[in-house]
C-alpha cells in the first residue's frame, strides 16, 4: 500500500494546483500521513495480538498460581510466588499419564490409516485415468458437506452390534478406510506431480505400485507429512468419539480425562490443576506447530481453493 | 460389466488399478457412509432402545420433534449461531487476515499469533475460556477494578451465545490463512489503478479486495454453516445448554437424546438436519454465480 504510493508521488510536484504550494513537501507527499498509518497499523496489529494472546497468558500463569492467588480479586496478573506444584499433581490427583497414553495408542494408529487410507485413494483419483473415475471423486466431495452428527446414532448402532463399544476399535478402524477431507488435499497434490514421470517409468515396465511407491511417495512426503501431523493434532484433541465410544475410566482419553475430572465434584474447583492439565495438553501440540509451522500453512494451501 | 468388455487392455488394466487403490475408500463409503445414512432414515421412522428391536413408528418421530417446545429452541439457538456467529467469524478473519497483508513490524510472529488458537485442542480452549469468562477471569477482574459490574459470561441467557461467538471467533487462524493466500493473489495493478482514481481504502476493500476474494468467502460460508450447524464441543462443555436452555444447540441435543437411548428420534433430528444443510449448502452453490468472481486468468 505504502510504497506504491511513493513512485506517483515523485511525478506529481509539477502538478501547481496552489493548495499543494502552501504545504510543505514532505506533507504534500503524504510523508506524514503513510507514517501516522503505519504507526496506526502497528497498533491495532499489537492491540489485536494481545487481545487474542491474552487467554494464553491467563492459562498459563493461572496454572503457576496459588490456589489463593487464582481466585484473588482483583486479579493477579503475575503470580507471586511462582508455583509449579500443580504440574506434579495433575498426575498425582488422576491418572493423567494413562491418559496420555491411551490417547497415544488411538492417535498413532489412527494416524497411520488416514495417511494409508487417503494415500491410496488420492493416488486411483490422480494418477490414474479409468472409466467412473470421476463419478466416484464427485460423489468424494459431496461427502465432505455431510455433517458428522447425522452419522453419530447409525454408527454407534453399526460398532456396538460388531461388539466394539468399550473398545478404541470405533475410533481406529474407520481411518483405515479413509477421510474425504485428506483425500482431496492429496489428490490436489499429486496432481501438481507431472504426468511424465509416471508415463516414463510406465515404458520402463514398472508397475502401477512400483510407480506408486519408488516414484510417487518419495515426492510426496511433505504432503504426506501435513495430513499425518493434522491427523494427530485432531485426534489428541477429539471429543466426541472417545466421549461416545469409551466408557471405562481407564480407557480415558486426555481430552475426556480432563472433562470428568472437571466435571467431578471432588476437583470442581481446583482450577490449578485443571489449568495445569490443560496447559499440559497444550504443550506438544504447540511444540509441534512451532517445529513444521511450515509444513502447516502449506497445507492449508494445499486444500487450495484453486485447485 | 457389457461397458467393460468394450473396454481396451489398457484401459481395464488402468480401471482395475483405480479400483484397487480406491478400494479401501470406497469400501469405507459403503460401510461408514452410505449404510450409516440409510440405515438412520431407516430408525427415523421407528422407535428404538438398543434393548429390543426397531419397532415401526410412521412419522411419530417427527411429529413429535416437531411439536416439542425444546427442538424449537435448540433450531433458533443453531439458527442464530449460523446466521450470527459465522458471518462475524467470516468478517473478522478477513479483516485480520487484510492486517497480516500489510507491511508491518514483527508480521510473521502476529501471524502465528492469530493461527495458534486453531490448533489448540478444543477441550482445551474450552477450559481456558471458562477461566477467562467466570467472575474472577481477567475481563471481570479488571471491570471489578474500575467499579464497573461483572458481565454474566455464562450465567445469563442473553449472554451465552454472544460469549461462545467471542470463542469461535478467536479460533479464526484457518480462515485467516485461506484469506490471507487469496489476498495476496488480488491483482496489484488494479488496485494501482483504483488509487490512481483517487480511491480511498473502503472503496478499495469494496470494489476490488471484495470481489477478487469472494470465491474464498463462500468458501468460508459453506464450512463455517456446515460446522455451525453441528456445533457441540464448545457448548456441551462450556456450558452445557444452560442456563435455561438458552445454549442447548441442535447437536447438543441429538447427542442427549441419544445418550437417553432414543435412538429413532435421534435419527430423525439428524435427518432433519442432513437435509437442512443440504438445502442451505445447494441454495448457496445456486446463487454463487451471482456474487462470485472467478478471475479471468
Amino acid at each position: 500500500m505504502v510504497s506504491s504510493t511513493e513512485p506517483r508521488a515523485e511525478g506529481t510536484p509539477g502538478g501547481g494546483a496552489p493548495r499543494q504550494v502552501i504545504r510543505p513537501q514532505w506533507w504534500k507527499r503524504g510523508v506524514v500521513r503513510m507514517a501516522a498509518s503505519r504507526v496506526a497499523l502497528n497498533a491495532l496489529a499489537l492491540t489485536l495480538g494481545v487481545v487474542f494472546g491474552m487467554p494464553f497468558y491467563w492459562l498459563v500463569t493461572s496454572a503457576l498460581k496459588t490456589s489463593q492467588q487464582i481466585f484473588a480479586m482483583p486479579p493477579v496478573w503475575w503470580p507471586n510466588p511462582i508455583v509449579w506444584d500443580n504440574f506434579p499433581r495433575v498426575f498425582t490427583t488422576a491418572p493423567f499419564g494413562l491418559y496420555t497414553w491411551n490417547t497415544i495408542q488411538i492417535a498413532v494408529p489412527h494416524t497411520i490409516g488416514i495417511v494409508f487410507s487417503c494415500t491410496m485413494a488420492a493416488y486411483g483419483f490422480a494418477r490414474i485415468q479409468w472409466p467412473g473415475r470421476e463419478i466416484l471423486y464427485g460423489i468424494t466431495l459431496a461427502t465432505l458437506m455431510i455433517p458428522g452428527v447425522v452419522l453419530m446414532v447409525p454408527m454407534f448402532i453399526i460398532f456396538r452390534q460388531l461388539g466394539w463399544y468399550g473398545t478404541y476399535k470405533p475410533l481406529i478402524v474407520p481411518a483405515f478406510f479413509g477421510s474425504a477431507y485428506y483425500i482431496f488435499m492429496l489428490r490436489q497434490f499429486f496432481r501438481t506431480i507431472p504426468p511424465e514421470l509416471s508415463e516414463a517409468a510406465r515404458i520402463d515396465g514398472a508397475s502401477e505400485l512400483g510407480i506408486f511407491a519408488r516414484i510417487i511417495l518419495p515426492l510426496a512426503k511433505p504432503a504426506l507429512a501435513v495430513v499425518a501431523l493434522f491427523t494427530l493434532i485432531g485426534q489428541w484433541g477429539d471429543f466426541m468419539g472417545p466421549l461416545i465410544y469409551i466408557n471405562k475410566m481407564e480407557q480415558y482419553t486426555i481430552v475426556l480425562g480432563l472433562f470428568r475430572f472437571m466435571g467431578d465434584r471432588a476437583h470442581e474447583t481446583d482450577w490449578g490443576i485443571i489449568m495445569a492439565a490443560s496447559t499440559l495438553m497444550l504443550l506438544p501440540v504447540i511444540a509441534i506447530f512451532f517445529f513444521a509451522q511450515r509444513t502447516f500453512i502449506e497445507g492449508i494451501h494445499m486444500t487450495g481453493l484453486k485447485g | 460389466m457389457a461397458i467393460g468388455l468394450r473396454l481396451s487392455p489398457r484401459e481395464r488394466r488402468n480401471l482395475l488399478w483405480g479400483l484397487f487403490f480406491t478400494l479401501p475408500w470406497i469400501i469405507g463409503l459403503l460401510w461408514l457412509l452410505l449404510y450409516p445414512i440409510c440405515s438412520s432414515l431407516y430408525y427415523s421412522f421407528t422407535q428404538y432402545n438398543m434393548v429390543r428391536p426397531p419397532k415401526w413408528v410412521g412419522l411419530h418421530n417427527f411429529q413429535y420433534m416437531f411439536t416439542d417446545r425444546h427442538y424449537w429452541r435448540a433450531v433458533s439457538n443453531t439458527m442464530w449461531f449460523v446466521i450470527v456467529a459465522v458471518p462475524i467469524n467470516i468478517a473478522v478473519s478477513f479483516l485480520l487476515a487484510e492486517l497480516l497483508n500489510q507491511k508491518i513490524f514483527m508480521r510473521s510472529f502476529w501471524r502465528t499469533v492469530f493461527y495458534l488458537p486453531t490448533i489448540v485442542p478444543q477441550m482445551a480452549a474450552a477450559m481456558l475460556w471458562l477461566w477467562v469468562f467466570n467472575p474472577f477471569g481477567p475481563i471481570n477482574g479488571t471491570l471489578a477494578r474500575f467499579g464497573l459490574s461483572a458481565i454474566p459470561f455464562l450465567s445469563s441467557p442473553a449472554w451465552v451465545k454472544p460469549s461462545l461467538t467471542i470463542v469461535t471467533t478467536w479460533i479464526c487462524g484457518g480462515n485467516i490463512v485461506l484469506f490471507l493466500a487469496a489476498l495476496q493473489d488480488v491483482p496489484m495493478q488494479l488496485r494501482e489503478a483504483a488509487r490512481i482514481d483517487g480511491a480511498n481504502w473502503w472503496d478499495e476493500m469494496l470494489h476490488i479486495t471484495v470481489p477478487c476474494v469472494t470465491p474464498v468467502i463462500l468458501f468460508t460460508v459453506i464450512n463455517g454453516m456446515i460446522w455451525a450447524f453441528q456445533f457441540f464441543t464448545f457448548a456441551y462443555t462450556i456450558t452445557g445448554n444452560g442456563p435455561g436452555e438458552s445454549s442447548l444447540f441442535y447437536a447438543v441435543m441429538i447427542y442427549d437424546t441419544f445418550v437417553g437411548t432414543r435412538m429413532g428420534l435421534a435419527a430423525a433430528m439428524a435427518w432433519v438436519l442432513f437435509l437442512i444443510v443440504a438445502v442451505c449448502t445447494f441454495v448457496l452453490f445456486r446463487t454463487s454465480a451471482r456474487w462470485v468472481y472467478y478471475g479471468g486468468d
